[in-house]
Formats: C-alpha cells, structure tokens, sequence
C-alpha cells in the first residue's frame, strides 16, 4: 500500500475559534491546510514536515465575498474558481479578477483558495502582486483577538509571512476600485499557468484625463511582490502617452536585482519586466477608457 | 479515520491514515486503477479526476477530505463498457501520445466541456494546458475534444429542433 506524504496528526476544525485553539496548542508545529495546492506538493517533497495539520476545508464562515464601507472582503478559504466567478469581485476588485485566470490551472483553481496563496507568500505568484498593488489589508484571528495587517507589512520574504504562529488568516480586504480605475495583470510566463517569470499587477486611476493614482507591483523579480514607488510617483498628475509609460519602465526597472534561475539570467527578466510596464500601463489606460 | 465517498455513483467507505491522498484511496482502496499518478506533486494532471463537478487533481487533495463528496473517475465516464460521446470523439481522433496523460485530459475536458459547452479552440488549450505531459504534439487531443463539443451542441440542436 502506497503512502507518499509523511507521517502527520490531523484536525479539522468546524469554526474559526477551533483552529484558534488548535494554533495556539500546536503553534510552529502546526501547518494550515486551506486548498493544498501548495502545501501538499511541500508535504509530498518532505520541504514541509508538520506534527499537524489543521485543515480549515470545512469551516464554512471562512468562505465567502462580502462588501463593507466602499472594501471588499474575501474569505480566506474562498476558493479562486469563486473568487474569479464573484460578480463583486469583477466589478469592484478588477485587477484581482484579472489575475486570477493566471493562477495555476482550472483544476488548481478548483481546490486553491485567495487566503492560502497570500498566507504561502511565493513571490512569483500573481495574488500577491495584486494585494501588493492595492494595499489590501489581511486580518489574522488567534485567542488574543483580530489584527490587521496591510499589504506592505505581511510579505516579509521567500514563502514567509507577518503571521505569527498562532495566528490564521481570516480575510482579505482590498479597496473597491471605481469607474475611473483601470488595470491590468501581464506576465511571462513558460506556459500558459505557469509561475510568472515576470508578472505585473497595474492599475491606474484617472482624473479628468489625467492619472491620479498609479499602482505598480511586480511579481517574480525578488523574494517579495514589489511596488515600483519611483514610477509610481513619475506618472501621477501625468497624462497617459508613450513617452510616459517608457520612461515609467525605465525607472521602475533601474534599480532591480532579479534572481537568476532556469527560466532566466537577471538581465532577462529586467528586460521582460521593463516591456510588461510599457504593456501594462497601455492595457490599464485603455481599460480605464473603457470602464468610463 | 473512516470515510464515505460517493464514487462513480455508489457509495465506497474505507478505512485511510489522513495522509493518504485522494489519489491513492481511488486505486489502492477502490482498485480504480484508471487514475494515473505522474508527478504526485500535482503538475503533470494526470491523476485529475472530478468532485462536486469540478476538476481537481486528486493527487493534491486527501482522501478524508473527499468524505461526503461525490467523485467521478474515468472509470465512471463509461460504466456500462459503452465510450461516452468525449471518450468516443477522442477515439475517433486519435486522441493520444503513449496513453498515460489521458484519463487526466479525459476527465478535464470532460468538467470544461460540460461548464463550457460552447467553448472554441483556444479555450480548450487554456483549459488542457495544466495536462500537458512530455510527449508533445498535443493537437489531435485538441481536435477530439472539438469534435466531442461539436457533437454534443449537434444533439443538443436537434433535440431542441
């Protein structure tokens, strides 16, 4: 009889206060199973080895999309074929939307859920570039009470996250978007599904033809979705143009230092990530164009 | 623990270490050898099956999970020995490399073409591109799942004619 993952204690809670519990018994002994398709690839590679695992697959409050003064909030266990299906989450969250026919493959986006590939923190994959974008906030419960973590704050490395041990990710909140924001998610990636050599969450909010609010954030080019700030700045109160947006790529990319792995050289992917903004921020504005 | 599956239809109980994953339960448990284990880290998609209707790789998902949820293997497709109207386009396409990708890409198309019915070539790539194995030359697999969607809108129109 076959076994490929290794030896592990398992619960499964029913609410949010019984994995509370549980995290607070169990603290860095414990692994959070939401969709598995993360987790149980490092489980089957013994890269993860937990005492347990509290599986939240069947703590229903955790699931779900909901909208409270002008934030959207998304369930941790909500799963991203419904995320990518919730018309709240086309209308208000677009960029998120977006991005998530990029995640994995249809059949990843059955079981993987918003919480698991935020609170997983691999800095290629596309949801965290969009939090990163869009400021959201996540909360995290444990017995101590709720606290809320912004974006900038909950991605602190290589797979590695704000959240303390006995803490579990109960939502995220992104700001709803109005009718004068466009965005965009582009990457490169090997193929269609693939982790993003280079991606790119844009969105760009204009005022009377002019951008207000310009929002940068790469995926795959360190070991946290980064903002492109010196850009940010250049193309406020600018008016969209060629010219802009080239010299937007110039300086979001100048001062990057991407990893070097098979799918590319360092040089490669600065390249791909100065096209992907020139891309990104046309596809933005022409969305913006369109959604007025 | 003590789990019971609905499994093509029936419903299947065994007795699994919760490490045991979906995956194994539906070969070594059940004996439904038609699911194909590749990678088990949940890339290559042959082991795909559907629960609840949707697509998922049942390497990736354990099986005390699957409790109370209703599974189809590749098995189910044709329980009778009769090809179901996919299996019979695929055949009919000659939709194949050396075989062992295709109960993944089988029951793929089988979840998108009942979701999509409508759908056209480029999204039945999308769909099967989390399949794609290492044989390469992927078209005549294209081909049999258009011929499979063509077929059913054909019925489809002439049941409503």
């Amino acid at each position: 009889m076959s076994v490929k993952l290794p030896y592990v204690e398992y619960e499964a809670p029913a609410t949010i206060a019984e994995a509370v519990d549980l995290l607070a018994e169990h603290q860095d002994e414990a692994s959070v199973l939401a969709g598995g398709q993360s987790l149980i690839p490092l489980l089957a590679l013994r890269l993860a080895r937990p005492a347990v695992l509290i599986d939240i697959n069947r703590v229903g409050e955790l699931s779900g999309v909901s909208v409270t003064d002008g934030r959207v909030a998304i369930g941790a266990m909500t799963r991203e074929y419904a995320a990518e299906e919730s018309e709240t989450v086309a209308g208000s969250v677009p960029l998120l939307a977006a991005a998530l026919p990029l995640v994995g493959h249809e059949a990843i986006r059955s079981r993987g859920t918003i919480g698991g590939s935020m609170a997983h923190a691999d800095p290629a994959a596309e949801l965290p570039a969009v939090a990163r974008a869009l400021d959201a906030e996540f909360v995290v419960r444990s017995r101590s009470g709720d606290r809320v973590v912004p974006a900038a704050e909950w991605f602190e490395g290589y797979l590695a996250t704000s959240r303390r041990d006995d803490e579990i990710l109960v939502e995220v909140r992104f700001p709803a978007a109005g009718p004068d924001t466009g965005v965009a998610f582009q990457e490169v990636a090997r193929r269609h599904g693939d982790f993003a050599i280079v991606g790119l969450a844009a969105s760009l909010t204009l005022t009377d033809g002019a951008i207000s609010d310009a929002r940068l954030a790469f995926a795959g080019i360190a070991d946290v979705p980064v903002r492109a700030a010196d850009a940010e700045d250049l193309l406020a109160g600018e008016r969209p143009s060629a010219e802009l947006f080239e010299e937007a790529a110039r300086r979001a990319t100048a001062d990057i230092d991407p990893p070097a792995d098979l799918n590319g050289s360092p040089e490669y992917r600065k390249k791909v990530a100065a096209t992907l903004v020139r891309r990104a921020l046309r596809a933005a504005a022409d969305n913006a164009y369109e959604r007025q | 623990m003590d789990i019971t599956v609905r499994v093509n239809g029936a419903a299947r109980t065994g007795s699994v270490e919760a490490r045991k994953t979906l995956a194994d339960f539906l070969r070594d448990d059940l004996d439904l050898t038609g699911t194909h284990i590749g990678c088990e880290h949940g890339v290559c998609g042959a082991c795909t099956v559907i629960v609840d209707g949707r697509a998922v790789r049942s390497c990736l998902m354990l099986a005390v999970q699957a409790a109370g949820s209703e599974v189809t293997t590749i098995e189910g497709l044709a329980p009778d020995g009769t090809l179901g109207a996919l299996q019979q386009a695929m055949w009919d396409s000659h939709s194949f490399q050396c075989g062992f990708c295709t109960p993944g890409f089988v029951m793929q198309a089988s979840a998108f073409l009942t979701a999509h019915p409508d759908a056209g070539e480029q999204e039945i790539r999308e769909a099967l591109s989390g399949n794609i194995c290492r044989c390469t030359g992927y078209q005549s697999i294209i081909d049999g799942v258009l011929l499979a969607a063509q077929r059913n809108r054909e019925i489809q129109g002439s049941r409503e004619a």
